[in-house]
């Protein structure tokens, strides 16, 4: 029999000790005696997390916390809450985010600041069937567009969502899918962008290989919004998984009908192709990856016209990335309007992010718009591990910037990312500390845009390499003060005047650490050091007073260039020194530092 | 499918399967099998579960694969999903972790605290 009312006792280690045994006995006699035991479920949950303030009992519906319960409340509990529907207030928990209380336990943290919408069923249900996605409500949206709703209440229905582009430049969704509405022609493409290629982010490859058809669906809706019948899912073939869950969808929906001819008799057919894309990073600009389709070399055209005037083979097509789509269903089952409270007024909704590089908790963090940066990096995140000290963090990958400690508590969406010089991009979030060299980390990423550069247009071909030519200059230590004052003008020139997007944010990493740690380009071309100890040929290793004496960094030189007896400071021979930066990683007290040599010592 | 209401239809049934509305004691382990939880090794986890449950007869049990739950740093990551939707979440799960889970935790009903997601040690 369905119980009306849940009542969950913690039956974590730490409430246990706390005797929530007696009170589930005491709840079952108190029940008992108000013939209540029908009616009512006992449940020994799992650790809330607030041990402190344990023994925990929560009343669902209604998720009330009461803390500290002892087996004298619980006839009060029965009496007032569960007869009565009374919350017991002198139990309720004063202030569950007290950080101070629950820090241990930031594992909770991880799930409890995030709201999963793309992410929804990631983790939840077996990608492999369609049937469990059908259970949490798969293609009922498209059903409900289907039979009761027209094209262009569809378009109506995402403008008034204010869901813009999850693939980094945020553009309105449902401007997107007026434009191509608008377009006149019997043959109309969708695609989906599914060409993820920024270094440390995996949020699109999760979404196709944990909820593979919430992204067909939605593409059906689009397909029926702006009258296409023929989709395409560009997908890397470095997503092996993703690829072979997908093509088993496109199967599972085929079979059911979902997909085809007639979709829910409404006369309305749409299919769904992949066209798999050999790892490109241009093929992410939407004309580039319409010519990879087309079977043409990847490179981007200009625009206007735009795809959706003149897109796959000349007929108007839709772009949208995996994320975007991945939004729609839920949108289309709970209202515009429940979307739109989401978020912040510009950037409705949630945005799922890659966390990486120095953090505590790697991994894919789904939160609304508006989360502050410290949140997401320090709470969700778990901070930074080894007691190092946080230094930046790179959004947007190789088309972003770094953002600095004093940014951190600017709420994230489009417009406020884009006014600290970075951008949104695809949602990878790499963490850096004080170990990273910001110099290095500017190399990194145009060192990418080299490489992936298609050559087309000169600015990002012949800029990027001379951009990386000086900044290799300046690590090896050859660097000057005029090498930065080129670089820069370099960098606003492959900006202002490259093709496509890949050249036009090509030098936004650099920018934004010429403009927030210009000391450590300094200290490269000056000093002649590299203060995070990074680049070897600027590294001099010293151990600081702080030293310890613990023996770990001699101990881990592979060149034996450390010498010091136990409980005393500890002494770098630099002439044998190989700068790997061993003995830095070893050190417990942080005691090692790059530091400029005296003038006549500079190598 | 012909109308929205077939797919409703098809959506309480399955509905009924994934609750495990009509396994009596059901319980559902999910694999994270995404990239990062098959690169952290969780398809053998995975076959172990299978060769665990098979070799103690539990008919009771389901065991699916399932996308990244988000906690990468984590994997592999197995979920025990009870009938009254319990979830206990294990992290850096090995072959030997799955026959302990299987034995502590399915058949003798004891968590096994010590490897859950909020109370692993960093």
């Amino acid at each position: 029999m369905l119980s009306r009312m849940h009542i969950l006792i913690c039956g974590g280690k730490e409430c246990l000790s706390s005797h929530s045994k007696e009170l589930r006995d005491e709840f079952n006699r108190v029940l008992n005696e108000l013939n209540l035991l029908d009616e009512v479920r006992l449940v020994m949950a799992g650790c809330f997390g607030l041990c402190n303030q344990g023994p925990i009992v929560v009343m669902t519906p209604g998720e009330t916390f009461y803390s500290h319960v002892t087996v004298e409340d619980i006839r009060e509990i029965c009496e007032e809450h569960v007869v009565k529907g009374n919350i017991v207030s002198r139990l309720l928990i004063k202030d569950p985010i007290d950080k101070k209380k629950i820090k241990n336990y930031s594992q909770l943290k991880f799930y409890d600041r995030q709201r999963r919408i793309a992410l929804r069923n990631c983790g939840q249900i077996n990608p492999a069937d369609i049937n469990e996605y059908i259970a949490r409500d798969g293609y009922l949206a498209l059903g409900k567009v289907l039979s009761s709703m027209t094209p262009a209440s569809v378009v109506a229905e995402m403008k008034k969502s204010g869901l813009r582009g999850r693939g980094g430049a945020g553009f309105s969704t449902g401007q997107k899918w007026e434009f191509a509405t608008r377009s006149v022609d019997d043959v109309k493409y969708v695609i989906c962008n599914a060409d993820e290629g920024d270094p440390g982010a995996f949020m699109d490859r999760s979404v196709l290989e944990g909820d593979p058809h919430s992204v067909l669906e939605a593409m059906a809706i689009c397909g029926y919004a702006i009258g296409s019948h023929q989709g395409y899912i560009y997908v890397r073939a470095e997503y092996p998984i993703a690829v072979e869950r997908l093509n088993n969808a496109i199967k599972q929906a085929r079979e059911l009908h979902l997909l085809g001819n007639n979709i829910f008799s409404s006369g309305f057919g749409f299919e769904i192709e992949l066209r798999l894309g050999a790892g490109a990073f241009v093929c992410g600009e939407e004309t580039a990856l319409m010519a990879s389709i087309e079977g043409n070399r990847g490179m981007p055209r200009l625009k206007p016209p735009f795809p959706a005037v003149k897109g796959l083979w000349g007929h108007p097509t839709n772009v949208n990335n995996v994320e975007t789509f991945a939004n729609v269903p839920a949108i289309f089952l709970k209202g515009a309007d429940w979307f739109k409270a989401i978020g912040t007024e510009k950037s409705s909704g949630t945005k799922v992010f890659a966390l990486g590089g120095k953090i505590a908790n790697t991994g894919l963090v789904e939160i609304p718009m508006g989360t502050t940066l410290r949140e997401v990096i320090f709470d969700i995140g778990g901070g930074i591990p080894n007691r190092r000290k946080f230094k930046a963090v790179q959004t947007g990958g190789p088309s972003g910037g770094c953002i600095t400690e004093k940014a951190l508590d600017t709420p994230i969406d489009f417009d406020s990312l884009v006014a600290m010089g970075s951008m949104m991009g695809s949602g990878g979030m790499i963490v850096m500390d004080e170990d990273n060299c910001m110099v290095d980390v500017a190399r990194f990423y145009l060192d990418f845009t080299v490489d992936e550069s298609c050559g087309k247009c000169t600015p990002c071909r012949e800029g990027t390499r001379r951009m990386l030519d000086i900044l290799n200059k300046i690590c090896a230590g050859n660097g000057t003060l005029e090498d930065l004052d080129l670089l820069e003008s370099i960098a606003n020139m492959v900006k202002d005047s490259s093709l496509c997007a890949l050249g036009q944010t090509a030098p936004n990493p650099v920018l934004s650490t010429l403009t927030h740690f210009r000391d450590e380009y300094i200290a490269h071309v000056v000093d002649k050091v590299c203060p995070a100890g990074v680049c070897p040929n600027l590294t001099n290793y010293t151990i600081t007073d702080k030293c310890i004496g613990c023996t770990k960094c001699a101990l881990n030189c592979p060149v034996s260039a450390i010498s010091g007896t136990v409980k005393q400071k500890h002494v770098i021979d630099l002439t044998k020194c190989i700068r790997c930066g061993a003995c830095k990683k070893a050190c417990p007290v942080n005691a090692i530092t790059s530091k400029p040599l005296p003038k006549e010592e500079n190598r | 499918m012909k109308s929205l209401d077939d797919l409703r239809k098809l959506r309480d049934k399955a509905k009924r399967t994934l609750d495990m509305t009509d396994l009596v004691g059901g319980i559902r382990i999910q694999v994270g099998m995404g990239t990062c939880g098959i690169a952290a090794g969780a398809r053998p986890v995975l076959q172990k579960f299978i060769d665990e449950v098979a070799a103690h007869n539990l008919h009771n049990v389901i065991i699916t694969q399932v996308g990244c739950m988000g906690e990468c740093a984590f994997e592999p990551i197995v979920e025990i999903v009870e009938q009254d939707g319990t979830k206990t979440t294990y992290c850096k799960v090995s072959q030997r972790l799955a026959e302990e889970i299987v034995e502590e935790h399915l058949i003798n009903g004891n968590r096994l605290d010590a490897y859950m997601l909020s109370t692993i040690k960093r």
